[in-house]
């Protein structure tokens, strides 16, 4: 099991925006919603690898910049009619501060 | 106990009128149907193909036994009503049934007129009405080879069309000198003529039938000339007459046909009538679609909700042989005073005109292309003003507007409360709403679900091209008046209206007033609200970041490979060796793998890495740049030709106004890209007549020119006046801007909101209303006080940094 590795403070992510993470095996979206719960995907949208981080966040879901997929922050999967899943990594926010594992 | 219904005539009319109130009220009545008939209601629109053997009878059965069944209706089929009992409120059918009612309803339609000449009654005769004369049609066609159709009229044509598709020698015969007469002028219907011939039709003109010949059969007809013609199958075709006795024998006030009123009563206030048997305001109609607006005001009634009115139709008319196409609406043949716009092209077998008063479509023929008939019959029912248009109107719709792929963007152009299917009243938004919501992919979902093209059939391609714009890839957010998305009710135009109205400052005020039904918008609206509230309140709102789109974000163009791309402003395309040599010195320092020239006049430095962009604009920024917005919804550039200082012809400082203009407008932020150019001269080497804005010079002033747009379907501006200064030229620039700044759909380019608006309007607006204009000019420039200031200094000095710096994991 890989250790919780702390990222950034809280309001170091813009509500309804997202901050990107790079790690060893390529680059990880986190996301804040409006209710401040932090979400992290993989930066690379099932359709053709847009980068969700540069997306819209609206609720719990981003919407792709690049042809308007929408994809779930929670389980990672596109809405319906589109099919596909990006990676989701577990997050946590303890005391203002974000903690991603991966 | 429920209330009694008892409808007369298992017609389209009246199963029509059926059907709505079901759909108003299912339970109010006990409803009894009889019909003369021994079939459920079929669509008899569509004999013509059957006759022809484009379909079966059983394609054509609209409501089958089951669909009575199921919403309880006792159907009596073959068993003609014969009495009606106003008394004691029943009716007598010819199997002796007698059946009571608390209401009626008459749909009996109509009969076809049958010439009372000798020989009129010989077998061998028929009308053309129902699938009986259908079959006695069918069945002459497999015995005889000649046959003569009387009447060459819209149903004469379709029946001589289906007997020679069975293989028949078919002569029409007309008395009149000219085919349609009641629907197409002379020169469409001598088109006509001709096509049909080309077919192998045969005509006798100006003939009139003086007798039938035969003994047993029919073998001839005999004109009032002494002619003859040899014939074993005579079709009558000459006109229909509302089918009436019954309700005359009933004392009930007839005159052309049974007299009902805006509600559809007749005399008798138990009594409703609809279809073709009706004659209202003096009219009686012989077309499915004014019926089934009739239909729709009789359910109403009957289903005791009693607010809707029938005020009559105007009808359009498109007839049904396949190969033929024709449309025809209004009065097409002009009298004094009307002015007629025509376009006749023999070669390719065109020919349209349109009957105009005072700038107003009165009627309509087309012959040969009748895509724009919708187009026209909307202009002519909504009474739309022309003169915008009128010197373009007979190229069609596709001519405005900045769409171009055939049928399939003009069906996008159409708005959404344009009528597709004439025949059942669907609008597209009907459609469109349906397809999206119910998840239909087929033209027979959609008819199951709309009706439209349910009926005739001859707006099938419309349908057919909505559905594939609607389920098709890249359908493109139209500007409209439908919801602005999925989180609200309102349209653009309301949302716009309520943010100025009721000074919604911010967004979250906006979706809490707008009643937004989600928490926080999408990736529609919230970049739309934001440009709305950045727009209208520009001192007090604060420029959400989350809801722009990356490349406003970020302040450039996102690249596919993830890279950006940065342009920096040269106003009118103007620069200084110093200029040229920072910007050489910028891409060196940064490794600007590639530079180009762009058609705006500037240069365009790619392949930047989004770490580097701040630090990049310090440097471009402390060498005099401003961020060129090449990236956003906003203010471009300022095309320039060389213009007087230099150039030969020019008449003006066109390089030098170029600047001013680029000066005034640079950082504005718009609903779509805006461009402006200016032009020396005429020859206009700045293309200056394809721009949002465009000034061409002349010696005595400025050409003011707007709504043009270049890319995938060019559009040319509109001329929008003559001005004599610079001063005016940047005081009308200004109020133009701004008035598409504050009146324009987010997304939608000047050139369909010139299209949107009209010309005029924008005419009033700025050229005719002093005040208006200054006003206007001055909201412009208050907004940009806050616009111009430069978001690449802003950002060079730490703004937003963590948009552009990636997080690091720490241990
Ligand atoms: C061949 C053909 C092609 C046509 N093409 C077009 C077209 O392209 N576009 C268009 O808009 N319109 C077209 N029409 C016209 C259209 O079909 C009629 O306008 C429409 O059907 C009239 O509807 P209705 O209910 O008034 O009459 P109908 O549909 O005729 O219904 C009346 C019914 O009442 C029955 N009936 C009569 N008297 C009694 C009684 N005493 N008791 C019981 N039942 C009775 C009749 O038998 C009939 O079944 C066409 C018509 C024909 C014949
Ligand atoms: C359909 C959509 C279009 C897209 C997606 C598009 C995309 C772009 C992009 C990304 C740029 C910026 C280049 C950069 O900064 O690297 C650009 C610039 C430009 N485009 Fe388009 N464009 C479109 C339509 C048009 C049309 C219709 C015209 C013609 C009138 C046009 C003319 C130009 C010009 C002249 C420039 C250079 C402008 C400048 O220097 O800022 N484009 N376009
Ligand atoms: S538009 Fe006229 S003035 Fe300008 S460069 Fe061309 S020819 Fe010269
Ligand atoms: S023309 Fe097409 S490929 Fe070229 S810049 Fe415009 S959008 Fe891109
Ligand atoms: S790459 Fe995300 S929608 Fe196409």
């Amino acid at each position: 099991m890989n250790d919780w590795k702390e990222v950034a403070n809280l309001e170091e992510i813009p509500r309804l925006g997202s901050r990107v993470v790079e790690v060893e095996d390529g680059t990880i979206a986190l996301f804040r919603t409006s209710d401040d719960r932090v979400f992290a995907l993989r930066d690379a949208c099932p359709h053709k690898q847009g980068p969700l981080s540069q997306g819209i966040v609206a609720g719990h879901t981003v919407t792709c910049p690049l042809h308007n997929w929408k994809i779930d922050l929670e389980s990672g999967e596109a809405l319906a009619p589109d099919e596909g899943c990006t990676n989701v990594f577990p997050v946590k926010v303890e005391a203002g501060v974000v903690y991603l594992q991966v | 106990m429920k209330e009694r219904l008892v409808l007369v005539g298992n017609g389209m009319a009246g199963v029509r009128t059926l059907e709505e109130l079901l759909k108003l009220s299912p339970d109010t009545y006990d409803i009894t149907v009889f019909g003369a008939e021994p079939y459920p209601n079929y669509n008899r629109i569509m004999l013509s193909p059957v006759l022809a053997g484009e379909k079966t009878i059983d394609d054509i059965i609209l409501n089958d036994r089951e669909w009575y069944e199921e919403h309880g209706i006792t159907l009596h089929t073959g068993d003609p009503v014969v009495e009606i009992d106003r008394v004691n409120r029943w009716v007598v059918s010819e199997s002796g049934l007698e059946v009571p009612y608390d209401r009626l309803l008459l749909a009996t339609g109509s009969d076809p007129f049958i010439i009372p000449v000798p020989g009129s009654d010989l077998p061998g005769v028929v009308g053309f009405r129902d699938i009986a004369d259908v079959d006695a049609m069918l069945a002459a066609a497999s015995q005889y080879r000649k046959a003569a159709v009387i009447g060459g009229g819209l149903l004469g044509l379709e029946a001589a069309n289906g007997l020679m598709a069975n293989g028949m020698e078919v002569t029409v015969v007309h008395l009149m000198d000219i085919l349609m007469e009641r629907q197409l002028d002379r020169t469409a219907a001598q088109m006509l003529k001709k096509s049909l011939e080309e077919r192998g039709m045969k005509f006798l003109m100006e003939a009139q039938t003086a007798e039938v010949l035969g003994d047993a059969h029919v073998h001839g007809l005999k004109f009032a000339d002494g002619s003859e013609l040899e014939a074993d199958l005579v079709v009558m075709a000459v006109g229909i007459r509302p089918s009436m006795e019954l309700a005359q024998k009933a004392g009930i006030y007839c005159e052309r046909g049974v007299v009902v009123n805006d509600t559809m009563q007749t005399y008798d206030p138990r009594i409703y009538a609809v279809g073709e048997c009706v004659q209202h305001r003096g009219q009686t109609y012989g077309l499915v679609a004014p019926l089934f607006e009739q239909a729709k005001v009789a359910a109403n009634h009957l289903a005791r909700i009693g607010i809707a009115r029938y005020e009559g139709s105007v009808t359009s008319t498109k007839l049904k042989v396949t190969g033929i196409d024709l449309f025809s609406a209004g009065d097409f043949n002009e009298s004094e005073g009307d002015e007629t716009l025509v376009l006749q092209d023999p070669a390719r077998n065109v020919y349209k005109k349109l009957v105009v008063r005072d700038n107003r479509i009165k009627g309509a023929v087309m012959y040969g292309d009748t895509i724009d008939g919708t187009w026209y019959f909307q202009l002519l029912r909504e009474g739309t003003d022309i003169s915008d248009f009128r010197s373009t109107i007979l190229f069609g719709q596709h001519d405005l507007g900045d769409a171009g792929h055939g049928d399939e963007t003009r069906v996008a152009a159409l708005s959404d409360d344009a009528e597709i299917c004439g025949c059942n009243g669907v609008t597209k938004g009907q459609i469109v709403d349906a397809i999206q919501t119910q998840g239909l992919f087929t033209l027979d979902d959609v008819r199951a679900h709309t009706k439209a093209s349910a009926s005739c059939g001859s707006c099938t391609g419309l349908v057919e091209a909505i559905l594939s714009s609607t389920v098709g890839e890249g359908y493109e957010a139209q500007p409209s008046k439908k919801p602005l998305c999925a989180c609200t009710d309102h349209s653009h135009d309301e949302v716009i209206k309520a943010i100025q109205e009721h000074e919604l400052k911010d967004m979250r005020t906006v979706m809490d007033f707008l009643e937004w039904k989600t928490p926080d918008g999408c990736a529609t609206c919230r970049p739309a609200l934001n440009y709305y509230l950045l727009a209208n309140w520009p001192e007090e709102y604060h420029d959400d970041p989350q809801s722009r789109f990356i490349n406003e974000r970020a302040h450039g163009n996102i690249q596919k490979d993830g890279t950006y791309s940065v342009v920096p402003r040269m106003f009118g395309g103007l620069c200084t060796p110093s200029d040229l040599r920072a910007i050489a010195e910028v891409c060196e320092k940064y490794n600007v793998p590639e530079m180009k020239v762009t058609g705006g006049q500037r240069i365009d430095l790619f392949g930047v890495k989004k770490e580097d962009l701040p630090a990049m604009w310090k440097d471009l920024t402390d060498a005099g740049f401003v961020s060129g917005h090449a990236y956003g919804k906003a203010m471009r550039t300022v095309k320039t030709c060389a213009g007087k200082k230099w150039c030969r012809f020019g008449t003006q400082d066109s390089t030098g106004l170029g600047v001013k203009l680029e000066k005034l407008t640079w950082g504005s932020w718009m609903p779509h890209k805006f461009k402006l150019a200016v032009s020396g001269c005429p020859r206009n080497c700045a293309e200056a007549t394809i721009k949002d804005f465009g000034v061409v010079c002349v010696d005595s002033g400025y050409e003011l020119h707007v709504g043009g747009n270049g890319g995938i379907k060019v559009r040319v501006t509109d001329l929008l006046c003559k001005v004599d200064t610079e001063e005016e030229v940047l005081e009308y620039c200004g109020a133009f801007t701004q008035m598409y700044r504050e009146e324009a759909h987010y997304l939608e380019r000047t050139a369909p909101w010139v299209e949107r608006v009209g010309l005029s309007y924008i005419k009033e607006r700025i050229v005719d209303d002093e005040a208006e204009r200054k006003a206007l000019y001055e909201r412009f420039k208050l907004g940009q006080k806050y616009a111009q200031i430069d978001p690449w200094k802003e950002r060079a000095e730490g703004k937003d940094a963590y948009e552009f710096r990636p997080l690091k994991l720490s241990a």
